[in-house]
């Protein structure tokens, strides 16, 4: 990260004759402005390292043995014991990781588009569009509790709104929403799209109000219709933008959680590995080693595009 | 939300963090001196959250206070933040006395340590219990626990609905699944079901493990005495499949609370459920119209062995040598004490024998005699079997049976014998 790296310009010239290339840059700043820098940025590091850093070295560390949480001296050496185990033998891991990239499929190939597309229709000039846009952007801030509560009513089977609208509640043909397990993944995704495109969109639409509109202008002048400005004009200008949506759909996709729990704790056909991961490290079903083995499995599959997403941006800083 | 590559670092690896905090609790070891001998506070953690427990508990503290003239300083928290972190919580800086469960999750704690025995409150309290009570609440031939109420698993009918289709009480399994057969003909759903939460289904596999292989088969099961790759539990399966049709088949997406509106609104012909249904069960012409009976016998033991948790009252280590903390405890055996909680919340039922029985409704009292009468008490599935099997393994397996009638018992096993092994 790049307050880690940051430091070392501020302690070099004290121990040693600082490397010429940075040397012009590091005399230029006071003892003040050192003091403040080291500090602004050792004590976030400090933070960093005590809160997240530290925790996930224990955690590694942690899936390698077996240990009921209780007196250190219970901690035992389990090998890949954990590991074998989330892998082979406990049956809901496969079915997580499968509905983890049913997420990742259907956030990629539906909610994030349909919130670049609903970017793209309010960033035109059309009437109420702050209205719209409070409308979409509203799930994004109502707190999990509620979350789930709307799509109670939405989805049960009997009372719900979805069931009464389409005539079947109460009859035995009423599709069960949140209970049938080939069902209530995708009703879950519904839910999910509902709150993730209103995000996607928000963050579309503040690039397309700062893209230069002379670039629009100047497609126009060289007669280029609505269709050609928008994929060959705006989307290019639009990179940066289109990459973190990519890196944020990405990213919630692995740690998809909330609305799956709210619905049953993420069981039966929910199953998520973030989920797991909970289930097996926090509360009563509680089993230290085998929760952190899950938990050091997301943690390797997270890296990979966090590791892709932080050299894209470091080599564009170089 | 607020997302962003660091959040997402920090969500990752605080779900890692989790399992350092019980460690960093360890070190800080509490306050190794506790309350002097001769003190006259103490304190209750209490996990009754809810508004009308929570005044019971109340109750229960102010005539404590009254009669004693000791203070009991009283911390309340939402039940599931107890249980979730009650490892954390007793190694830390817990209240003298704690609300607690019988079973496996008291026997745990009680081997580790954590809890104090207290012989010395049951010589005073402890004709006030029968070996039944007794026993639920010893551990290795001490007693860690007084207990407060319990309330039996039971099925239950609505005496309307089966006077109108002549239906009978089955005292057989197969009586039970004739009659079923019955119900469905006549149009009803014959027993009323919801296992959105995965715990419901665990009072079905009690019933069906203990009337097929005995009370014993069942405590054995649940500590990993027994195998589940044995012919005994796919015995308890095999049952179950047959009884399978005749559950509510949206059982998966329902709570147990939307199944009692299905029994309530007479679309169900019966419902096997904790007698905590009348907590939710509150029109007075449902109520009365309700009656129940225990689950028919199967194989073995007839109906001997009854489920029915017990709450009660657990003291930390650390307040061991307190005597206001003990004099509390034996305060909350009597009679008079659990008295005062059950005018408050009277859906459960006291469990001193001189507790004042007649206020109880007729189905209270029924409950009571089918208590008394039992040989044996079972305490639930997620009470007397360790939390991670009840909660990681049987939950989802469970509710995999439900869906398709498949059940892998050799996979149980598997999985068991790694969760009880870091245990």
């Amino acid at each position: 990260m790049t307050q880690t790296t940051a430091p070392a310009p501020v302690a070099a010239p004290a121990a040693s004759p600082a490397p010429r290339a940075r040397s012009g840059r590091v005399r230029r700043l006071t003892g003040t402005d050192r003091l403040v820098l080291g500090v602004m940025i050792g004590v976030p590091t400090l933070i960093q390292a005590v809160l997240i850093w530290i925790p996930t070295l224990l955690s590694i560390g942690l899936s390698f043995t077996r240990w009921n949480g209780l007196a250190l001296s219970d901690i035992h050496s389990a090998g890949l014991a954990n590991y074998r185990f989330a892998v082979d033998e406990y049956p809901p891991f496969w079915p997580a990781v499968w509905h983890n990239v049913i997420w990742l499929v259907f956030l990629a190939g539906i909610a994030t588009p349909l919130g670049v597309v609903l970017a793209v229709l309010l960033d035109q000039k059309i009437r109420f569009t702050r209205l719209y846009q409070s409308i979409f952007f509203t799930p994004v801030m109502l707190s999990l509790v509620l979350v789930g509560i709307v799509w109670q009513l939405v989805y049960a089977r009997d009372e719900g709104l979805l069931n009464n609208l389409l005539g079947t509640a109460g009859t035995p043909s009423a599709v069960d929403w949140f209970g049938d397990p080939h069902v209530n993944l995708w009703a879950a995704l519904v839910a999910t799209a509902w709150r993730h495109a209103g995000y996607i969109m928000v963050l579309y639409l503040a690039g397309l109000k700062g893209l230069d509109p002379s670039l629009r202008e100047a497609a126009a002048i060289d007669g280029a219709n609505d269709r050609q400005t928008l994929f060959k004009v705006v989307f290019p200008a639009m990179r940066q933008i289109n990459v973190v949506v990519v890196v944020i759909t990405l990213i919630e996709a692995l740690r998809a959680f909330d609305i799956a729990y709210v619905i049953n704790r993420g069981t039966n056909g929910l199953e998520l590995l973030s989920i797991l991961v909970i289930q097996n490290l926090v509360g009563e079903g509680q089993v230290i080693g085998v929760g952190s083995a899950l938990a050091v499995l997301l943690l390797v599959v997270s890296l990979v595009p966090i590791v892709a997403y932080l050299i894209r941006t470091f080599r564009r800083a170089d | 939300m607020n997302q962003s590559r660091r959040t997402l670092l920090k969500s990752a690896v605080a779900l890692g963090a989790v399992p350092v905090l019980p460690a960093l609790a360890a070190c800080s070891g509490g306050d190794p001196a506790g309350a002097p001998e001769n003190s006259k506070a103490t304190s209750l953690g209490s996990g009754l959250a809810d508004a009308v427990p929570k005044s019971g508990i109340q109750a229960m503290v102010d005539g404590f206070q009254r009669s004693s003239g000791d203070t009991v300083r009283l911390n309340v928290m939402p039940r599931q933040q107890l249980i979730d972190n009650v490892s954390t919580y007793l190694q830390s800086n817990p209240e003298d006395v704690i609300t607690w469960f019988a079973g496996y999750r008291m026997r745990y704690y009680a081997g580790k340590g954590l809890l104090a025995p207290i012989d010395d409150v049951w010589e005073k309290v402890g004709k006030n219990f029968g070996t039944g009570l007794a026993d639920a609440s010893s551990y290795e031939g001490k007693k860690y626990l007084v207990p407060n109420y319990n309330y039996p698993w039971v099925v239950f009918y609505r005496k309307s609905v089966w006077q109108q289709h002549g239906y009978e009480v089955p005292a057989t399994w197969d009586a039970l699944l004739a009659l079923c057969a019955r119900m469905k003909k006549d149009g009803l759903t014959p027993i009323a079901f919801g296992d959105k939460d995965g715990w419901p289904a665990m009072g079905t596999f009690d019933y069906l493990n203990m009337r097929t292989n005995g009370y014993q088969f069942h405590v054995d099961l649940c500590a990993h005495k027994e195998s589940w790759d044995s012919p005994k539990v796919q015995a308890v399966f095999d049952n179950w499949k047959q009884l399978l049709p005749y559950q509510d088949t949206g059982a998966l997406g329902a709570t147990w609370q939307q199944a009692a509106r299905s029994l309530a609104s007479k679309k169900s012909g019966m419902y096997l459920i904790g007698t905590f249904l009348l907590q939710e069960l509150t029109d007075k012409a449902v109520v009365d119209d309700l009656d129940f009976f225990a689950f028919p016998e199967i194989a073995v033991e007839g109906t001997d062995a009854v489920e029915a948790p017990i709450d009660g009252f657990v003291m930390a280590k650390r307040a061991e040598k307190n005597q206001a903390a003990k004099d509390f405890l034996a305060y909350l055996g009597t009679g008079k004490a659990q008295d005062a909680y059950a005018a408050k919340d009277p859906s459960n039922l006291q469990t001193a024998a001189d507790a004042d029985r007649s206020t109880f409704s007729p189905i209270q009292k029924k409950a009571a005699e089918l208590i008394a009468n039992a040989k044996s008490v079972s305490q639930f599935f997620d009470r007397d079997a360790l939390p991670a099997m009840a909660n990681n393994v049987m939950i989802p397996a469970l509710q995999s049976f439900l869906k398709d009638g498949k059940i892998d018992i050799k996979g149980l096993e598997t999985q068991a014998k790694t969760l009880y092994a870091s245990a």
